[in-house]
This record gives structure tokens, C-alpha cells and sequence, in this order.
């Protein structure tokens, strides 16, 4: 059974088997032997020198991907920008650092959206496939499974697919998140809200999973100090399919504004009932969902709805470093024939500030890189990041913001989003309240 | 008051087609003592079909229960003969085993075809509006069709030979038998019905709700609900427990935050089988 | 008993487990082997009830869910040490199973298995709702309590060695009531239950001590499995997949058979890291897990130890 053990686990690559040889070997005091030893001890030496990484100057990022399971529209993006990433630092060269050029090499696995697998994937990314760093999951429930094991391994882990602030709070030193997070969603959809209609009443309906309701939780907040009357506050399972009990209950609440959602299938699912019912909602916001192009394919139930989004093509940050935000939109549909969603836009930046970081460190050691990491303030075609450092926050985003984003009708006819806020970035003027239903 | 109301009759509605989907189940029961647990994805499947029908076809949704129907049939032909066949006679755990197997198969030859994505058949039906509230059209017409299709399963174990003879069956196999009756052949028959049945109220609630791979699950589920309520072997008794099912809905939410419906269905379930073992509406078991 | 060489089989399988990953401090041999002790777990209790009795209980996994939860609960909430959470959850989750025990064990067959997805999916679904849980978010440990068992890399190692302790319990637990009188009464009510409650077994009495006995280890397990986590979900704790995969499990090995169920556990295992991970099969795992056990329920009732007695009838007497 122990042959079969080893047979089918593998050895571990941490150099102590050669240790104990190379012991064994040392000692004897045979002088004829000696020459032998020498080579054995050699030998066993260059054992020991060759690194665990797989091959000279690689640097290993682990990460899985919601590959299949109800996440995996969303993680799609995610998995894509990272991917682009690594393509364009390998063809330039690698990451260069220390004097020297590091290629860097992805290893990826298929979560299933599933937060158990997450945990024995990561561990084995760590222990056994020697990632030197790693990338969160999508979604927020997954990356806190991932951030228990990247901090009992001491790996920096780069999260842009996790927006809740909980994992963050636990006390941890080596995760970082570039995207904004939750409890900050929906505060510029309530702001704009309440500039157009002061005293709106309010419904609230959102996926009970851990992102969704840190997002409405927050946005309660504000939007009760805004002023907004909120007459209905619920969440449902995660897996519902029928939200027609919901819509009815929206529509006897008196409700003029809807925000909630979670991620793409309910969010998708409730815009469509929503028109079906004739809800005629004034204010739609949802989360996620509406920021797939997909979306769009619901016609006329997509019209006016609007999201918050991490980033969009319209948005115009000037780059400290790497691509122009047309450059990335350019390059990722030369690639993917498709146009780039702000998951794609977080995925290449998880990769773009590790790279910044490294290569301002100027070596992979995980100490240094986190104290370059933890003095990062830089603007990317994504949006400024810099991260908090204190040890009841550590990591969380501070800097970047959220865009509001709606689904309108364009100059081609076809449906597309426009930014319409904050004024400072927007592309077209906010459509309030939307036009009821026709059928 | 309207707002329940209206929630009511949107839940009697759909319940209708439950009730449909759950006939299904308590026939292949209610015949040979088997727990079909492929029913679930049984439904799946003819959402599926539907999705394939329309979207290449360009089929009319509602046209696809013809062939459904038929396709479902032989596919639970198909079923029987591998999965059911032979555990007649063993004991119940196997035959629940061996479909569970199957239905294992499925749904990893199903996500691996098309992994988890949402897919939505898009309909569109002049619905009824009573003040604020929409009725919407869809909902109308699958509770029709449910109806429709109760009835005529109804009709065909009532007036037709195929079906007096399945009632025998599912009454005392082996005095069947002995009169004559090939029960085999109508053990297979009874399985293809069941699955036909499944399949074609998964076309009707693939008209109502997105679906994925793994939404046979919940349906699956709600047929038991509405199987242990109506009783085992009972199709009549599904359709009512059915509606019982769609009314507690219903009632339910408007009142209840959404998030406890299924803690509060789970819970009745459970407490239906320790109370009625039989069913609500059955006064005895196996009697079709 | 201590006179049975399976008794030192036993006690060599625990040593293995134990001193393998020990040696060059193989982390990834641990994780590997931690997995394989909580599905040995898992099936070897879940066999209790299905091998003895013929009880199916496909939401076994509420033992495991619950357990983990109250565990990870009493240390994040009250700052319990692990080792008395480990063992409320363990109390309280066989006391509750002996509770709803008396319930649903009035329902014979199909209908218990039923129910059983019924308890699972209800607890779930009330746990999700339950805030002091964190309703659907779960509860997340910091990792402060890492320190009390002297940092995370120590307190790893400690989990895994009370895993192993939690395995070799299950395993002794199966001998031990196999080869007693309660085991006996057991595998009456699986032959005949009417027949064996008119000889005399007390057959609701058994039946219900054996569902809760079921419930004891998987629950410590589960509270053991969700510290390590640092992290609960009622989506996790309450997976009916893993139910799933002990059932087959238990029918892969040889339903009713200690060795048969822990060697298929491992097994199970073994097939099931390689698949996670393998790009062309990650897909399809659930069909090969639905394909085997179609064949071996079609085919091999009896499983794998089923085929070793009838060829090997002699080992029989060793093997249990």
C-alpha cells in the first residue's frame, strides 16, 4: 500500500529525500570509497541546487477558474484578461527582475464553482504544483476559501474576481484586491438615483450569497442616508429560477426603483420577468448581469437597466504603464473576437500590478514583493490602485471606483452600454425613469 | 388582497404544471414499485429539446410536445430496459440505485455538453392583466396544456386496454401474469410513459423559466413534494398535489421573506411521508 | 477482539496513514490522505446504516454539515478550544439524530431514503436563513485561532492526525458492532425487519441508536474538515454529492464489509483527485461515478469484497 502511496502521489519536490542520501553517503571513512562518495555527493548536490520550480527562470501564478458550474460566464472573463496578460509579458520577454527575465506560466483548474474543491485545488497548487503566486477564483465565496489556504502557505494571492471586504478583515498580509469592493457597488447608482428622484421608494431583492448582500447591506446604508425610502429588503436562494412570486411582491410594495440582483443567470432571469410582468420599474439596477454583453439579448427587458460596473470601453484613465484602454480593447478582440467586460479588464490587471510589483521589488521573494505591493499607488487603463495596509484592512482596495453603466438604445440601433456616471466619466446622459413596457 | 390573490392564482397555475411533471414520477411508482430518480433530469431533457427544437428548427415552442412525447416514450424504453429491467423483483433499494446511476451519466454527458449555462426559450403570449397585476400569457396556456395532457392520461388508464392493463399490473403483477398479460412489455410501456410525461412537462416549464443542466434537481424534488401529497401511483392524486404545492407557494410568499419557501416545503415534505406514508390523497396504495 | 488479526490490520492501516506523510514532511501526501481519511469516514458510518440495515441514507451529509458548523461556531463565536468543540458538535449531532431518528425511521425503505434528502435539503435551507450562522455567507474563523495550536503549519498536522484518529475510530466502530449482538440485530432487520422484530429484536430501539451512532464520527469529522477550512458554507457543508459518492462508495467496496468500504473509500479517492484535475476528465467525473455504480449494481451487487469472498473464501474469516 505504501508503494501504492508514493506510486500514486508523487514525491515530494522539497530536495529532502537527496538529503537524507547525501548524509548517509558523508559518513564512512572509507578512502577508496571516497572518490565515489565525491560523485555521489555531487550528484546529490546538484539535486539540491536544481530549484523547485519547474524550469530556470519561470515564474508559476496558480489559480483556478469557474470552468463549468453557475458561475462560469463571469469567471470566462476573469480567466481571459489574466491569460491575455501572460501572452503579452512572455512575447516581450518575460518579467524582469533582479537581472533577471522570468516567463510566466499559468497553472489552472476547474473550480466548478464549488468552494471545497477551491481549497484542495489551491493547497495543491502550493504544495504540489509549486505556484510562487497566485490569482483568486471568481466570485467573492470562492476567493475566501482560497485566501485560508494562500495565508497558511504564506502566498501572495492577487484577487480581481472578489469583491466582499470579510476575508480582508480577518487579519492577513499577503492578499491584495484590485477591483472595488462590495460595500462601494451600488453607492453611485443610489447617488445618481437620488439626484433624479429624491424621495424614491425603493425595492431591494438580491441573491443570498455572501457579494450580493454585502453589496445591498452597504447600499441600504446609503441610501437611506440619501434620503430613498426603502419598502422592500429580501433575498433569495441563490438557485431560484421562478421569480414571478417575487416581481408580484415588488409590484404590491409600490416600489418605483429596483436594485439588487447577484450575478448573471437571477440577474438576467429577473430583468426578463420584470418586463414580462410589466413591473415598470423606473430605476432598474442590477448586479453583474447587465454587464455581459450577453445581456443585451434580452431586447427590449434591457433596455434602461443599469449596473455598476469595475470598468468600461468608454472609460478614459491615462496608464502609468502598460496598454491605453484602446490598446486592451483592440488587442483582447484581435484575440478573442469579443469586446472586453470589466472581469476581462480586473484579470489583466491582476497580472499587470503583480508585474509591476516584481519587477519594482526587483526579485520574486514574497516579502519583498509584498512591500512593493503594499507601497503600489499607480493608474492603470483599469483605474488607480492602492491598497490598504493596515492589519484590520489589509489589502483592500482603496483607490479604484465604480462606474455606473446603462443598457440604451445606440445611434446604430442596436442596444449597448453607455457610461452615465459619475459626469466626470460618462458617454451619454442617464435615461430616467425608463419607459414602461410595451408588448 | 389583490397582490395574494393574483400570487395565488400565478401559483395554482404553475402548480397545474407540477402536478404534470410529477405524474410522471408516481406512474412509473405506482406500476413496478421503482423511484425513477432520472426523473429530474428527464424534465431537463425536454427543456433541452425544446431549447434544440426552436432555436434550430425554428419550431413554434408549443409544437414541440408532439414530438417529446414520442421521443420521450422510447427513451424510457430505453431506460427500462437498461437500468430497470433487472431489479424487478430485488429489493427497492437497487432499482433507486441503478437509476441514480443513470441519472449520474446524464447530467456529466449533459454539463460536459453544455456545462451550466442559463439558456431561455423565449415565448410570447398575449397575457391577461387584472389591474396591476400581469398574468402573463405563458403561464395561461402550459397550465391549459397541463391540464389537457392530465386528462388524456386520465382517459387512456381508464377506457384503453394498454391502460386497464397496466392498472393490473401496478394492482398484482404476478395475477396478471397468470391471466395473460405480457407484463414485461407493459412494465417497459410504463416507463416510457413516465418519462414521456416527464419530458413534456419540462417542454411546458421551458416555456416558463430559464433552465440549466442542473435544474432537474429542484423540479425533481418538487415532484416528490407533490408525489408524497397526491400519494404514490395516484396521477389524479399528482395533479391535485399539484395544485396544492403551487397554491402553498402562493400563499406563501407574499407573506414569508422568499428565502424561507423552500426551508418551510422541505420541512412539509418531510412531515407528510411520517405522517401519510402513502400520500394525502390516496386511500390505497398501488390503486391507479 | 484484539485476539482478530483484522484488529491489527486495522491498526496497521492507522499507522500507515499516520506515519507516511510524516516522514519528509510531505505536505501534499497529507492533503491526499486527509481526503481519503474523511471519505473513509463518511462511508464506513453511512455503511452502518446501509450495509447493516439496508437503510439508505442519502443525506448522510447533514452529520457532516451540522457538525462542522456548530464546531466552527463554538470557535469563532465563543473562542472554544478545538477539541471540546469537536466533541459538542459530536454529542449534539448524534442527539439530534436520535431525535429526528425516531421520526423518520417509522418510514421503511424508499420512503426513509427519501426523506432523509428531505432532512438534508430542510436543514439547509434553515441554516441559510439562520443568522447567527451567518445565514448564507457562513462563518469565516480567523486565523488567530491558528495560535492556540501553535501557528497554521503546526495546526494543520494536528487536524490531520485527529482525522486519522477520527478513521480508525470509524473503522473500529463498524468491527465492533459488526461482530456484537447489536450487529446482529442489525443484520436482521436488513435480511427481514417484520421477521426479526417478531423474534425479539427491539427493532425501532436499534434502528434509531444505529442512525445516531452514524451520526457521531461524520460529525466530529465535519467539525475537524471546516476548522481546517477556516471557512463554511451551508452550499458546502450540505453538498448531497458527497452523500452521493459515499453511497457509492459503500457499493463499490462491498456494502456491509469494513475493509471492502474503506479500501473503496480509498480508491474512490484516489480516481476522483486524478479527475479533478485531468483537463479531459474534470468533465466527466460524475459520469464515471454514475457508470460504475450503474455497472456495479447491475453487476456486482456485492461489490468489490463480494468478489474477493467468492473467490477467495478463506479470506473471509479475516477480512470482515
Amino acid at each position: 500500500m505504501l508503494l501504492v502511496i508514493w506510486l500514486l502521489n508523487g514525491t515530494d519536490k522539497s530536495g529532502q529525500k537527496p538529503a537524507g542520501a547525501a548524509a548517509t553517503i558523508a559518513l564512512g571513512a572509507n578512502r577508496e570509497d571516497s572518490m565515489k562518495r565525491l560523485c555521489l555527493l555531487a550528484a546529490a548536490a546538484t539535486l539540491f541546487a536544481a530549484p523547485a520550480f519547474a524550469a530556470d527562470d519561470t515564474i508559476i501564478i496558480g489559480m483556478t477558474a469557474s470552468q463549468t458550474g453557475p458561475l462560469n460566464v463571469d469567471s470566462l472573463g476573469l480567466q481571459r484578461g489574466a491569460e491575455m496578460w501572460r501572452d503579452e509579458v512572455n512575447a516581450a520577454g518575460g518579467i524582469k527582475a533582479g537581472g533577471k527575465s522570468y516567463q510566466v506560466k499559468f497553472v489552472t483548474y476547474d473550480d466548478q464553482s464549488v468552494g471545497g474543491r477551491v481549497q484542495q485545488l489551491y493547497t495543491r497548487l502550493v504544495t504540489q504544483d509549486n505556484a510562487q503566486f497566485l490569482f483568486s477564483p471568481y466570485s467573492s465565496g470562492l476567493t475566501a476559501a482560497a485566501a485560508v489556504i494562500s495565508e497558511q502557505y504564506g502566498k501572495i494571492m492577487i484577487d480581481g474576481g472578489g469583491a466582499e471586504a470579510k476575508p480582508f478583515e480577518l487579519g492577513n498580509k499577503y492578499l491584495f484586491m484590485v477591483i472595488t469592493q462590495a460595500d462601494y457597488y451600488l453607492s453611485g447608482a443610489v447617488a445618481a438615483l437620488a439626484q433624479k428622484a429624491p424621495h424614491a421608494k425603493v425595492a431591494m431583492v438580491y441573491s443570498d450569497d455572501p457579494f450580493s448582500k454585502a453589496v445591498l447591506a452597504a447600499a441600504k446604508d446609503q441610501a437611506t442616508k440619501a434620503g430613498l425610502e426603502v419598502v422592500m429588503d429580501e433575498s433569495y436562494a441563490p438557485s431560484t429560477t421562478d421569480f414571478g412570486p417575487i416581481v408580484n411582491k415588488v409590484i404590491s410594495s409600490n416600489a418605483e426603483a429596483f436594485l439588487g440582483g447577484g450575478h448573471y443567470s437571477d440577474g438576467a432571469t429577473l430583468a426578463r420577468q420584470m418586463n414580462d410582468q410589466k413591473a415598470n420599474m423606473k430605476w432598474v439596477s442590477l448586479l453583474v448581469a447587465p454587464a455581459d454583453d450577453k445581456f443585451g439579448e434580452l431586447g427590449p427587458a434591457a433596455l434602461g437597466v443599469t449596473t455598476p460596473s469595475q470598468w468600461e470601453t468608454q472609460v478614459t484613465y491615462k496608464p502609468q504603464f502598460g496598454p491605453t484602454t484602446p490598446e486592451f480593447i483592440k488587442a483582447y478582440q484581435d484575440k478573442y473576437h469579443a469586446t472586453p467586460d470589466y472581469h476581462a479588464a480586473a484579470g489583466y490587471t491582476q497580472g499587470a500590478i503583480l508585474q509591476y510589483a516584481i519587477e519594482q521589488a526587483g526579485s520574486v521573494d514574497p516579502e519583498k514583493v509584498t512591500a512593493a505591493l503594499n507601497s503600489t499607488d499607480v493608474t492603470t487603463f483599469f483605474g488607480r490602485v492602492k491598497f490598504a495596509t493596515d492589519p484590520g484592512h489589509h489589502g483592500l482596495q482603496d483607490a479604484h471606483e465604480m462606474v455606473v453603466a446603462q443598457w440604451q438604445q445606440m445611434t446604430d440601433g442596436k442596444l449597448g452600454r453607455q457610461v452615465v456616471w459619475p459626469d466626470s466619466a460618462k458617454s451619454a446622459n442617464l435615461i430616467y425613469p425608463i419607459p414602461p413596457a410595451t408588448h | 388582497m389583490l397582490g395574494i390573490l393574483a400570487s395565488i392564482i400565478d401559483g395554482v397555475l404553475v402548480g397545474l404544471v407540477y402536478g404534470l411533471a410529477a405524474m410522471g414520477l408516481t406512474l412509473i411508482w405506482g406500476v413496478m414499485d421503482v423511484i425513477n430518480l432520472t426523473h429530474g433530469t428527464m424534465i431537463v431533457a425536454g427543456m433541452f429539446a425544446l431549447y434544440l427544437l426552436v432555436s434550430a428548427l425554428g419550431v413554434d415552442p408549443y409544437l414541440a410536445l408532439p414530438p417529446v412525447l414520442i421521443g420521450g416514450f422510447f427513451v424510457g424504453l430505453a431506460l427500462y430496459w437498461v437500468a430497470i429491467h433487472r431489479m424487478i423483483g430485488r429489493p427497492p433499494l437497487m432499482s433507486l440505485l441503478s437509476t441514480f446511476a443513470v441519472n449520474l451519466v446524464l447530467i456529466g454527458i449533459g454539463t460536459g455538453i453544455w456545462g451550466t449555462a442559463l439558456f431561455n426559450v423565449a415565448v410570447s403570449v398575449p397575457g391577461v392583466s387584472i389591474g396591476r397585476y400581469t398574468f402573463p400569457g405563458a403561464h395561461i396556456l402550459a397550465a391549459v396544456l397541463a391540464a389537457v395532457i392530465a386528462a388524456s392520461l386520465y382517459l387512456f388508464l381508464q377506457k384503453t386496454r394498454i391502460g386497464k392493463a397496466l392498472r393490473a399490473v401496478a394492482n398484482n403483477r404476478e395475477a396478471a401474469e397468470l391471466v395473460g398479460i405480457p407484463t414485461t412489455r407493459l412494465l417497459a410501456i410504463a416507463v416510457g410513459c413516465g418519462v414521456a410525461l416527464a419530458g413534456v412537462s419540462g417542454v411546458l416549464i421551458g416555456t416558463l423559466f430559464p433552465f440549466t443542466v442542473l435544474s432537474g434537481d429542484g423540479y425533481q424534488l418538487k415532484s416528490f413534494i407533490v408525489t408524497v401529497l397526491g400519494g404514490f401511483g395516484n396521477p389524479v392524486g399528482a395533479l391535485l398535489g399539484g395544485v396544492a404545492l403551487g397554491l402553498l407557494e402562493g400563499i406563501v410568499t407574499p407573506f414569508v421573506p422568499v428565502s424561507w419557501t423552500l426551508v418551510i416545503e422541505f420541512v412539509l415534505f418531510v412531515l407528510v411521508l411520517i405522517a401519510f406514508p402513502g400520500g394525502i390523497f390516496t386511500s390505497r396504495r398501488g390503486a391507479l | 477482539m484484539a485476539r482478530c488479526p483484522f484488529f491489527w490490520i486495522i491498526a496497521l492501516v492507522i499507522a500507515v496513514f499516520a506515519c507516511a506523510p510524516a516522514i519528509g514532511n510531505n505536505v501534499g501526501l497529507r492533503e491526499s490522505l486527509a481526503l481519503a481519511a474523511v471519505y473513509i469516514v463518511l462511508a464506513s458510518n453511512l455503511n452502518l446504516m446501509l450495509g447493516y440495515t439496508g437503510y439508505v441514507n442519502f443525506g448522510s451529509i447533514v452529520f457532516f454539515g451540522l457538525g462542522g458548523y456548530i464546531c466552527v461556531w463554538l470557535v469563532s463565536s465563543y473562542r472554544w478550544p478545538l477539541a471540546l468543540s469537536l466533541l459538542a458538535a459530536g454529542i449534539g449531532v448524534s442527539g439530534l439524530a436520535l431525535f429526528f431518528g425516531f421520526g423518520i425511521l417509522r418510514l421503511r425503505g424508499p420512503f426513509f431514503a427519501l426523506s432523509t434528502i428531505g432532512v438534508n435539503e430542510a436543514v439547509q435551507a434553515f441554516v441559510e436563513n439562520f443568522g447567527p450562522w451567518g445565514g448564507s455567507s457562513g462563518i469565516y474563523i480567523s486565523p488567530q485561532v491558528f495560535q492556540p495550536l501553535g501557528g497554521p503549519a503546526r495546526a494543520l498536522w494536528i487536524i490531520y492526525f485527529l482525522l486519522v484518529a477520527a478513521m480508525g475510530a470509524s473503522l473500529y466502530l463498524s468491527y465492533a458492532i459488526k461482530t456484537s449482538k447489536f450487529g446482529l440485530g442489525l443484520l436482521a432487520i436488513g435480511q427481514n425487519e417484520d421477521a426479526a422484530a417478531i423474534l425479539g429484536v427491539p427493532t425501532p430501539r436499534y434502528k434509531a441508536l444505529v442512525y445516531s451512532a452514524s451520526a457521531f464520527l461524520p460529525a466530529i469529522t465535519g467539525g475537524l474538515y471546516f476548522f481546517k477550512s477556516a471557512f463554511i458554507q451551508p452550499s458546502d457543508a450540505f453538498d448531497l454529492s458527497l452523500s452521493t459518492e459515499a453511497i457509492v462508495i459503500c457499493m463499490l467496496g462491498g456494502q456491509g464489509t469494513v475493509t471492502g468500504v474503506a479500501f473503496g473509500a480509498y480508491l474512490y479517492e484516489e480516481l476522483r483527485g486524478y479527475l479533478l484535475t485531468s483537463p479531459l476528465f474534470s468533465n466527466f467525473q460524475l459520469v464515471i461515478a454514475g457508470a460504475l455504480l450503474l455497472v456495479i449494481v447491475l453487476f456486482f451487487p456485492s461489490g468489490l469484497m463480494g468478489w474477493v469472498y467468492s473467490r477467495f473464501p478463506r479470506v473471509q474469516r479475516v477480512l470482515e
